[in-house]
């Protein structure tokens, strides 16, 4: 028998987002600098390929109010990557930068400053979400198309790829002359090749235009399909776009975020997940989460009552700067059946149409979930989403990856020493 | 009365570039052997070597005490990331960063960007001015206490302490609030080379702790003066700043006769100033200019930080300290400590609660 596919696995310092749990006692600081070394410290531990960070530019805000419901404050990406670089040795160091609000020749020589100051681990995952309500923070404001968004970002991708290999493998520099449709550079690089030659570049998004993108050019793909049947889906999809840019499956690697909430038992742990559940959608954070999909002011409602008879607003600016899933009238249409075959609460079909608590149960049941995800081609591995700050993957890392090892799925060890050969990514060929 | 005025102290350990933290971390922590207020590292996008912020947050968490300020570049940057990035290493680091903000003024800059032409450059240190403006006011835009976790209301934070800056710049607008909160120092240590015109009034505005080149101590004075009285008008209280004397060193041939006299050395481009001699006689000039209360301080860039910032701290630094006239460790944590600053408070507060600045 072929020894089994190996996982990779990532961790997401949770934050900015409901999957914090933030009322539990044992949540700490989302920013002290303690935290994040705790959580990388952590996930190093546990043999991981990397560490994530998520990107939000603008306070969220919603009916016109800064949304406080949540945690909200963050430090910036690559500042704390540099100083997590000295508190470890081998872990991948992802930080997401919009591509809309940044310059390549400035980007592209802080993820080099990055990958020579760790030794060769840095990643971008390059994120093209933003708005102009984001665009109000920057100077070149708000006014891409979304289609246009993409172009500039696999422009911008391309042209840092272009700086970062201005400088032959034997150290000398040459001058780089971009004239592109975004983007016109001229001049001298002034930062050698990287440790890994390119830092590794992953894609979040999930048009056609964005799985497209990732498959040009990314060399991870970071997704929200965390179900068995839409995971192979996805799979297969994305990795049937990549010979046409001659590139093989193995090439680029997918991984979902998901969560995770363990237990002694499989019984303990739902206890556990419904638990969260409660305290996550709480009846301040379902109205909100019906005013998202409504995009109407809702706060009348009785969060234990039924949804409203009303359709939603499909052009509704109630929500900005949170990207919104799915046409409003249809995700209305589905709660709604929802509710109604079940005869939910507002609250309780919240709890129930948001759940992301991909995989719930003992160590053994969560490690088999994994494994089964990993070997159906539904996933190469996972980006994990703690739900508590930091302390969120201390179970996971000693309960949890010890039984993915004993399943020989999952390194016990670092055999290299820079992200990409974590990946098992190949040293990107210098172009010169 | 200006003889009692604490000796300030910082040091450049830029040089020929280095590719590895352990370079330069070895300089930062001689530096803070030297109990000096803080070491910079200077940095354009089109000098060769690494960012000069990434840099020194790779070595933020294995220091202690040392203020740790690099050159960051307002020109083709985007404010309300530069300022969250040095709020970020102000949080990394425990309340020591600074950030020396200069302009990019060539066309060889510019070209890397492709954004804009080299523009004059009264107008980039007018630009400076507004981004050293707005992130100051970004760094206020979380009051200390937005962040309430009340678990009886859901409410994380008080989004009356949180405040859009609404800033219009003449090439830039923000809305704000920023995404990082208030940093460990309020704001963190703004620093700006004010010897020359166009720069001078900016920093008297902006900066605290202002950069002078001069080659006599009366010049330095007159610089001093002058960066006063400007933040005067501005509605500061000029004891808020500290302008240090921007001396570039070589104290390569430390057996050689002493050459105390500035005037003897090769002047720098730009009217800087160059001392070259042995670490005794540097301590002299530093006793000298300082007594004479023509400075707060000295910011020196040795020539070959490898080998002149040893004999800085261990020949000329432990000379003033032996004299009691520098301290012999840091009394506090923060770099704003170290410079006898006050931490601020957020203007937002103080406008809120009625409270005056
Ligand atoms: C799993 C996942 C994580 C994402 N994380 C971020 C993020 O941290 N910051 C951000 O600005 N956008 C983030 N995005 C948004 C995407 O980068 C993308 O811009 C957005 O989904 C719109 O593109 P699409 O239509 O191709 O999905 C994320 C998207 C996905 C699917």
């Amino acid at each position: 028998m072929s020894a089994p596919k190996q996982m990779h696995l990532a961790a997401h310092f949770p934050g900015v987002n409901n999957t914090t749990v933030w009322a539990d006692p044992r949540s700490g600081s989302q920013i002290d600098f303690s935290s994040f070394v705790h959580l990388a410290r952590t996930a190093e531990r546990g043999t991981f390929d990397f560490f994530f960070l998520a990107e939000g530019l603008r306070l969220r805000e919603h009916n016109g109010l800064i949304h406080d419901l949540d945690v909200v404050g963050r430090p910036e990406s690559l500042t704390v990557l540099n100083a997590l670089a000295a508190v470890t040795d081998r872990l991948g160091l992802a930080a997401t930068v919009n591509a809309t609000f940044n310059e390549p020749y400035e980007l592209a020589r802080r993820l080099a400053s990055l990958d020579h100051l760790s030794g060769g681990r840095a990643a971008w995952n390059v994120v093209t979400s933003s708005d102009a309500f984001t665009g109000e923070n920057f100077r070149r404001g708000g006014f891409l198309d979304r289609a246009d968004r993409y172009t500039r970002a696999a422009e911008f991708v391309s042209t840092a790829r272009e700086l970062w290999d201005s400088w032959t493998p034997d150290g000398i520099s040459r001058p780089v002359t971009h004239s592109g449709e975004h983007f016109g550079i001229a001049g001298e690089f002034t930062v050698p090749r990287a440790p890994q030659g390119h830092p590794v570049v992953i894609q979040a998004g999930d048009s056609a235009e964005g799985r497209e993108f990732a498959a040009s050019a990314a060399d991870v793909i970071f997704t929200r399909h965390g179900t068995l049947d839409a995971g192979r889906a996805f799979y297969a999809d994305v990795k049937g776009r990549l010979a046409a840019y001659g590139r093989r499956p193995e090439d680029l690697k997918i991984m979902p975020g998901v969560s995770f909430v363990l237990g002694d038992t499989d019984a303990e742990a739902q206890q556990n997940a419904d638990e969260i559940r409660r305290l996550q959608v709480s009846p301040q954070n379902a109205i909100l989460a019906l005013e998202q999909v409504w995009g109407r002011d809702l706060s009348s409602y009785d969060p234990d009552g039924p949804l409203p008879a009303t359709d939603p607003d499909p052009e509704s600016t109630l929500v900005q700067g949170r990207v919104r899933v799915g046409d409003p009238l249809a995700v209305a249409a589905k709660w709604r059946a929802l509710s109604e075959a079940k005869g939910l609460s507002i609250r309780q079909t919240v709890i129930e149409t948001t759940a992301r608590q991909s995989f719930i149960g003992s160590p053994d049941t969560v490690a088999a979930g994994l494994a089964e995800f990993v070997a159906a081609d539904a996933a190469d591995g996972f980006i994990l989403v703690p739900h508590l700050t930091p302390g969120g993957l201390d179970d996971f890392v000693d309960r949890v990856v010890p039984l993915l090892r004993e399943r020989g799925v999952f390194r016990s060890e670092y055999t290299g020493t820079t992200l990409r050969s974590h990946l098992g990514l190949a040293e990107p060929v210098w172009k010169g | 009365m200006s003889a009692s005025r604490p000796l300030h102290l910082a040091a450049e350990i830029g040089g020929p570039p280095h590719y590895y933290a352990g370079h330069y971390l070895a300089l930062a922590r001689l530096a803070e052997q030297g109990a000096l207020d803080f070491v910079t590292l200077g940095d354009s996008f089109t000098r060769p070597g690494l960012d000069a912020l990434a840099v020194l947050s790779r070595i933020a968490p294995d220091t202690d005490r040392i203020g740790l300020v690099p050159t960051v570049t307002t020109t083709h940057t985007e404010p309300f990331h530069v300022s969250s990035a040095v709020a970020t290493l102000d949080w990394v680091s425990g309340g020591r960063a600074g950030w020396n903000a200069e302009v990019s003024t060539t066309g060889a800059e510019a070209r890397l960007f492709g954004r804009r032409p080299a523009a004059p450059v009264t107008e980039l240190w007018q630009e400076a001015g507004e981004v050293a403006d707005v992130s100051a006011r970004l760094w206020d835009s979380w009051e200390d206490d937005a962040e309430i976790r009340d678990v009886a209301t859901g409410r994380f934070v008080d989004r009356d302490k949180l405040h859009p800056v609404d800033f219009e710049g003449r090439t830039f607008s923000v809305r704000g609030p920023a995404i990082v909160p208030r940093p460990p120092q309020g704001r963190p240590v703004t620093v700006i080379d004010g010897t020359s015109g166009p720069a001078r009034e900016t920093a008297a505005r902006h900066a605290d702790v202002v950069y002078a080149r001069a080659t006599t101590p009366e010049r330095a004075a007159a610089i001093r003066d002058d960066v006063r009285r400007r933040a005067a008008a501005h509605g500061r209280d000029p004891d808020t700043l500290r302008v240090l004397v921007a001396l570039t060193v070589d104290l390569g041939d430390a057996e050689s006769a002493p050459e105390p006299g500035l005037s003897s050395g090769p002047q720098l481009a730009g009217g800087g100033s160059y001392y070259r001699g042995g670490p005794v006689d540097l301590a002299e000039l530093i006793t000298r200019w300082h007594r004479g209360g023509a400075v707060d301080g000295f910011h020196l860039t040795p020539i070959a930080p490898g080998r002149d910032l040893e004999r800085i701290v261990n020949g000329t630094v432990a000379l003033l300290q032996h004299r009691s006239l520098f301290r012999t460790f840091h009394p506090g944590g923060t770099l704003r400590e170290h410079l006898g600053l006050a931490r601020p408070a957020s203007r937002y507060a103080l406008a809120r609660t009625g409270e005056e600045a």
